[in-house]
This record gives structure tokens, C-alpha cells and sequence, in this order.
């Protein structure tokens, strides 16, 4: 296919149309990498048994955390369900602080609290990976609702996935948020496949935006493998939310190319599919148009990748000599008392 | 005759049994058919029975829950299964409100005989959302029955009674014990609902126990025995109807009790056996009923946690000493 060869006419046609500063360009490709990597780390370490229980990693779905950088402000509350390792990595939680909660060790990003499904950040505005499929609908919703009761211009964002787009929860939120017009910008990360089952096999309407045009909110299907169209498509609508106009919706295309879970060898889809996908892979082709079009030299990709890779065993390093919590602190942080009476 | 088969083949069983005996039973859940269960209990069924009786649903837990009740009203005898119950929550209006009150709202005019089944209790490192027990939140309901069994042979012939009962039914499994291996008796059988099963006989002290943590009475038992102490050792295996009876007549010959819940503490099983006992066996009592749950807390993921959090042999022998008055 056109991406894949050298002709840069053609790499071009194949981009987002808009082009960005060789800034944003390198901002992308560097966030994109450190989630691909820590990712990578991740099953390793999985596979060496140090993290447990269920884990869902981010491998390839990396472009969408690129647009939130971008697009978006630091200030703009996000949460999401459990694939959640990448976009807490994007909303600026410390991979020491991620890998050692991965590791259940008490530096966790939740003092050991949550591991793989459920990093939290008050300070970055992350508020949270939810292990309830679709449950964090309604809460963006509400987080959404807070912000515009406080009158301040942030829009929250709520992501889930095509699995979640079949719970009744989204439709009663859309209604709403946008009967309210709360500034809420709902992303749909389809990967297209709600752990063993695909969109076809569960939906009648497989274009999931077209849900949020149900509701007269303005919706789009969105490229997400390519992050200037991620962003593109942010911005357009944190523009119409900030403005105070209510809610949008986009669904954006992107693929797993894991399993659902480290348990799952995903022998629902062929290798054909799976190939496809691998072809159009957001980190690869970034990186590809950056040494294409002179963004930067292959020096300077390798002393990014160089950092990284420093990064991600400065993080396992940190996880692995961090201890656990101590068993008493089981008991931390169920009520805000401290001296709550538990039961015996 | 027997055979040894683990815990979600003897489940298996249960279900294609009734559903080659009962047309109008069948399975529906998130992953049962294409992909043979999310923990392999309903592998091959779809191949057996083809697409209209082994469904495939969205992750949609109230709508698929509430389609079931809605299936049962109208004649069928459905089998919803959930990946967990932590994700049964979202159906508990369709269980709570209507499978469990369609019989008294409607004077008898409609019945839901409907089961409801899947894992439920923790399965190591899952952390607070996925760690959780359900029996006492069910079974606190009236209209509903509860049953909590990983005994292989006996969880087959429940989930058969189960699914030929008129009323609904909740089954609580257990994820990390679905590959649990035990004897599973040849040929057609019924293990009744609300009858109690005792795991090992004893002389000093009763144990009552449901679902996993049985096992981890008989660890203590063993323990127990070495230090001269005599456990005896009950299963519920079904939590409501409870099996008053065989509580009872054992606490009448041991005098003493300790009850092992997985569950968090406050208004739960364990609490309840804990009335039950002092209520019909008051005079028989030599030291105050004790029970070991699970912490009163959520559970956390770090390896830590989890081993201070649930039951585990070293709490039930100290819980065993304490109502033996023995200091050690």
C-alpha cells in the first residue's frame, strides 16, 4: 500500500491534510514511543509473572493518546475504562509511578491500591481507569456537569470502547448531556472488538458516531491511526464545547494488536486482519514521515529512542526495588476517617 | 461409578444435560458461543446446540438480564450467564425487582424460572472491583434462591436442580476454582436445593463454610487434628433456602462454632448462621460463635493485600481455638 513505500507524494496523500510544526511532530512520535515501549515492558513483565491479574495493554490504539496532548489542555479532566496504561502515560502520570502500581508496589501511581486497571491522578486531572465496562460514562458525564457548575471552559473527556457503546449507560448520558449541553467530549476508541466479539456481531448500527447524531450531537468517525487526524478532530471539537454549545461525539477507528488481555490469544480475527493493521501502525509510520520529510534526523529519532528506552528500565528499576505496602494498609483510604471502626 | 472432572466441565455437563432433556432451556451470556465461555464453562455448546440456543449478547448486562426475565414470563427456561457477578450488578434491577418479585407481584399469573449464574468471590490480584462476593446481597432478597458450591459433583447436580426449579435462581461459582477437580457420579442425578453437605465429621467444633472457603476449612481441619481437635466441617452449598437442620444438629453434638465467609462481615452469611444458631441452639453453646470473613474493606491489588484480606487456615485455627478456649 502507498504508505509503505517511499514515494513521499503519496505518504502525503495518505497523512492528515493539515501539517503541524516539526515540535508537535516530535511531541507525538516521543509520547507514542514511551507508550509503545512501556507497553512492550509491560507483557514482559507479565509474562515474568511480577504484574498480576488483569491487564489490557495499549499497543497500537498509541495515536489517540497523541491527540489529547495536543489537542487538548492539561487542565481537561479525563477518564476512561481499564485499557487505561497509555492514556494515564498521556495525561502526565510518571511511568516510575505507572510501572510500580503495575508491580502493586506502594511508589504506585495508587500505592498499590489499583495495579493494572485503575491508575488515578487528582494533580493531572486523570480521574481514572474503571474496570466496569461503561462505567465511566456517566461519571465523564458528571465530571463534565462539575466543570461547567464551577463556570470553567474545560471540557471533560470521557472514553470507552466499542464494547461499551452497547451499555445502556451511554445513551442515557449523551441524552443528557446534551439536554443540559454539557461540555463533554465522548470518544469512542473502536477497536473492533469487544474482547472476543466484533462490532458486527453486536451491533446493528456499526457506525458507533452515528450514535451520538441520534442524539443531534455533532458526531464524526475519525482515523486513529493517524494522530494530525486525532488532533484535528480534538480540536474541532474543543472549540464547539468551550464555546458552550454541549457535547461531542467522536468515534475513532484504531486496533489492538494484542489480545483483549494478556489471557486471551485473540483467535477471533485472522492474520490477514491483524496484517493490515500492522501496516498502517501509527508509531512506525510517524516515525517514518519524520525522517521522510526532514522532520528530524535519524540521530535525533535514535537519541529519542535512546531516552526512552533509558526511561522505561529507569521505571522497572524504580518498581522493582520499591516495596510492597504493608498488609495494615488495606485499611488506608476506605473511609476518610481515620479511626474508623472496621468490623472483625 | 464416577468421574474425576474440574469444576466448569461438571457445570457443563449440568447445562447440555437439561438442554438436550428441555427445548425451551438455553444459554445466553457475554462470550458463551463463539468464543466457549470466558472461562471455557460453556465450551463446545455452541457447536451441540447452534446459535439459538447458545446467544452471544453485547455487553449489556441489564438488557440481557432483563431479556432472560421477559423469556421466562413468556415460557422459556433460560440460563443468563454473567463474565462475573461484579458485573451483575447492572442487572440487579431485572433480578431484585423483577425475576425476584414476578411471582408475588402478579398473585401467581406468571412465574420467571429463569437461573442466573457465574463467578462470583476474589481471584487473586484483581483488585477492588472484581473481588467481590454476592451470595448475602442475593439471598437477602425473598422470591429468589442462592446457590454457592465448587464442589464438582455436587455444583453438576445443583445447577440441574437449579435450572428445573419453577423459581429464579442465582449460582455463584468461582472463577480460580472453575479447573478444581472432584468426583462426578455417572449417569442422571439431582443434588437438592437447600440442603447442606458435611465435609468432614468432627467431634469438638463445627465449621460452616460455603463455596471456596471450604477448602480452606478442611486445610485447618487437618491442621486441627494434629493438635487433637476434632472438626466438623459443613458446606452450605445452598445459601437460601438454608439448611438449618444440619447446622444445628451439629452445633447440638460439638457445642461450639466458627463460620468461614468470604464475604465482608456486616449483615452477611456468616452473620446470619451466627442468629440462626444462637436462636435454636442457644443452651447447647459452650463459647460465643466466631466467624472469619474477608477484611472490612475493598481489596486492594497488591499481593499484601490479598493475603491479609480473605480467610486462610491460619485465621480459622486461631477462630477455632478461641471458641475451644485453648491458648496457643
Amino acid at each position: 500500500m502507498a504508505t509503505t513505500t517511499k514515494n513521499s507524494t503519496e505518504s502525503k496523500k495518505n497523512s492528515s491534510t493539515t501539517e503541524f510544526s516539526p515540535k508537535t511532530y516530535m511531541e507525538w512520535y516521543e509520547m507514542m514511543l514511551l507508550i509503545r515501549r512501556f507497553e512492550e515492558r509491560t507483557l514482559m513483565e507479565y509474562g515474568r509473572q511480577n504484574i498480576r491479574g488483569f491487564c489490557h495493554v495499549y499497543i497500537g490504539q498509541e495515536a489517540i493518546a497523541a491527540g489529547l496532548i495536543s489537542a487538548l489542555r492539561p487542565e481537561d479532566p479525563v477518564v476512561t475504562g481499564y485499557r487505561q496504561h497509555g492514556i494515564a502515560i498521556a495525561k502526565g502520570l510518571h511511568p516510575n509511578a505507572c510501572m510500580a502500581e503495575l508491580w502493586g508496589k506502594k511508589t504506585g501511581a495508587v500505592k498499590g491500591k489499583g495495579g493494572s486497571m485503575h491508575f488515578f491522578s487528582n494533580e493531572h486531572r486523570y480521574f481514572g481507569g474503571n474496570g466496569i465496562v461503561g462505567a465511566q460514562i456517566p461519571i465523564g458525564t458528571g465530571i463534565g456537569f462539575a466543570e461547567k457548575y464551577k463556570g470553567t471552559d474545560n471540557l471533560a473527556v470521557c472514553m470507552f470502547g466499542d464494547g461499551a457503546a452497547r451499555q445502556g449507560a451511554l445513551y442515557e448520558s449523551l441524552n443528557m448531556a446534551q439536554t443540559w449541553k454539557l461540555p463533554v467530549l465522548y470518544i469512542c476508541e473502536n477497536n473492533h472488538y469487544a474482547m472476543g466479539t466484533s462490532v458486527e456481531r453486536t451491533s446493528s448500527l456499526t457506525d458507533i458516531y452515528r450514535v451520538g447524531e441520534t442524539f443531534d450531537i455533532p458526531s464524526e468517525a475519525v482515523d486513529g491511526m493517524d494522530p494530525g487526524a486525532v488532533h484535528n478532530a480534538m480540536a474541532r471539537a474543543a472549540e464547539y464545547i468551550r464555546a458552550g454549545n454541549g457535547p461531542y461525539f467522536l468515534e475513532i477507528n484504531t486496533y489492538r494488536y494484542k489480545g483483549h488481555s494478556v489471557s486471551d490469544p485473540a483467535r477471533y480475527r485472522t492474520k490477514e486482519e491483524l496484517k493490515e493493521y500492522m501496516a498502517k501502525d501509527p508509531v512506525k509510520l510517524l516515525e517514518k514521515k519524520i525522517i521522510e520529510q526532514e522532520i528530524a534526523t535519524e540521530e535525533q529519532v535514535k537519541a529519542i529512542k535512546d531516552k526512552i528506552k533509558a526511561t522505561i528500565e529507569e521505571a522497572v528499576t524504580f518498581a522493582q526495588e520499591s516495596p510492597y505496602p504493608e498488609p495494615h494498609e488495606l485499611y488506608d483510604d476506605n473511609y476518610v476517617e481515620d479511626d474508623y471502626p472496621f468490623l472483625t | 461409578m464416577s468421574r474425576v472432572l474440574a469444576l466448569r466441565d461438571a457445570l457443563k455437563e449440568a447445562m447440555i444435560e437439561e438442554m438436550r432433556l428441555d427445548e425451551r432451556v438455553f444459554l445466553m451470556g457475554e462470550e458463551v458461543a463463539q468464543y466457549n465461555g470466558a472461562y471455557k464453562v460453556s465450551k463446545g455448546m455452541l457447536d451441540e446446540f447452534g446459535e439459538k440456543r447458545v446467544i452471544d449478547t453485547p455487553i449489556t448486562e441489564l438488557g440481557f438480564a432483563g431479556i432472560g426475565v421477559g423469556a421466562a414470563m413468556n415460557g422459556l427456561r433460560p440460563i443468563v450467564e454473567f463474565m462475573t457477578w461484579n458485573f451483575a450488578i447492572l442487572a440487579f434491577d431485572q433480578i431484585v425487582n423483577n425475576a425476584a418479585k414476578t411471582l408475588s407481584q402478579s398473585a401467581g399469573e406468571f412465574k420467571c424460572p429463569i437461573v442466573f449464574r457465574g463467578p462470583s468471590g476474589a481471584a487473586g490480584q484483581l483488585a477492588q472491583q472484581h473481588s467481590q462476593t454476592f451470595e448475602s446481597w442475593m439471598a437477602n432478597t425473598p422470591g429468589l434462591k442462592v446457590i454457592s458450591c465448587i464442589d464438582p459433583g455436587d455444583a453438576k447436580g445443583l445447577l440441574k436442580s437449579a435450572i428445573r426449579d419453577e423459581n429464579p435462581v442465582c449460582v455463584m461459582e468461582s472463577e480460580i476454582m472453575y479447573g478444581f477437580q472432584g468426583e462426578v457420579p455417572d449417569g442422571e442425578y439431582l443434588v437438592p436445593i437447600g440442603k447442606a453437605a458435611i465435609r468432614r465429621e468432627g467431634s469438638d467444633v463445627t465449621i460452616v463454610s460455603y463455596n471456596k472457603m471450604v477448602e480452606e476449612a478442611k486445610k485447618a481441619a487437618e491442621e486441627l487434628e494434629k493438635e487433637g481437635i476434632s472438626a466438623e466441617v459443613i458446606d452450605l452449598r445452598t445459601i437460601r433456602p438454608m439448611d438449618h437442620a444440619t447446622i444445628i444438629a451439629s452445633v447440638q453434638k460439638t457445642n461450639r462454632l466458627v463460620v468461614v465467609d468470604e464475604a465482608w462481615p456486616f449483615a452477611g452469611v456468616s452473620a446470619e448462621v451466627a442468629y440462626i444458631v444462637q436462636k435454636h441452639a442457644f443452651d447447647y453453646l459452650d463459647a460465643p460463635v466466631i466467624r472469619v470473613n474477608s477484611a472490612d474493606v475493598s481489596l486492594g491489588y497488591a499481593p499484601t493485600f490479598v493475603d491479609e484480606y480473605l480467610p486462610n487456615p491460619t485465621k480459622i485455627i486461631k477462630a477455632v481455638k478461641e471458641v475451644m478456649y485453648v491458648n496457643k
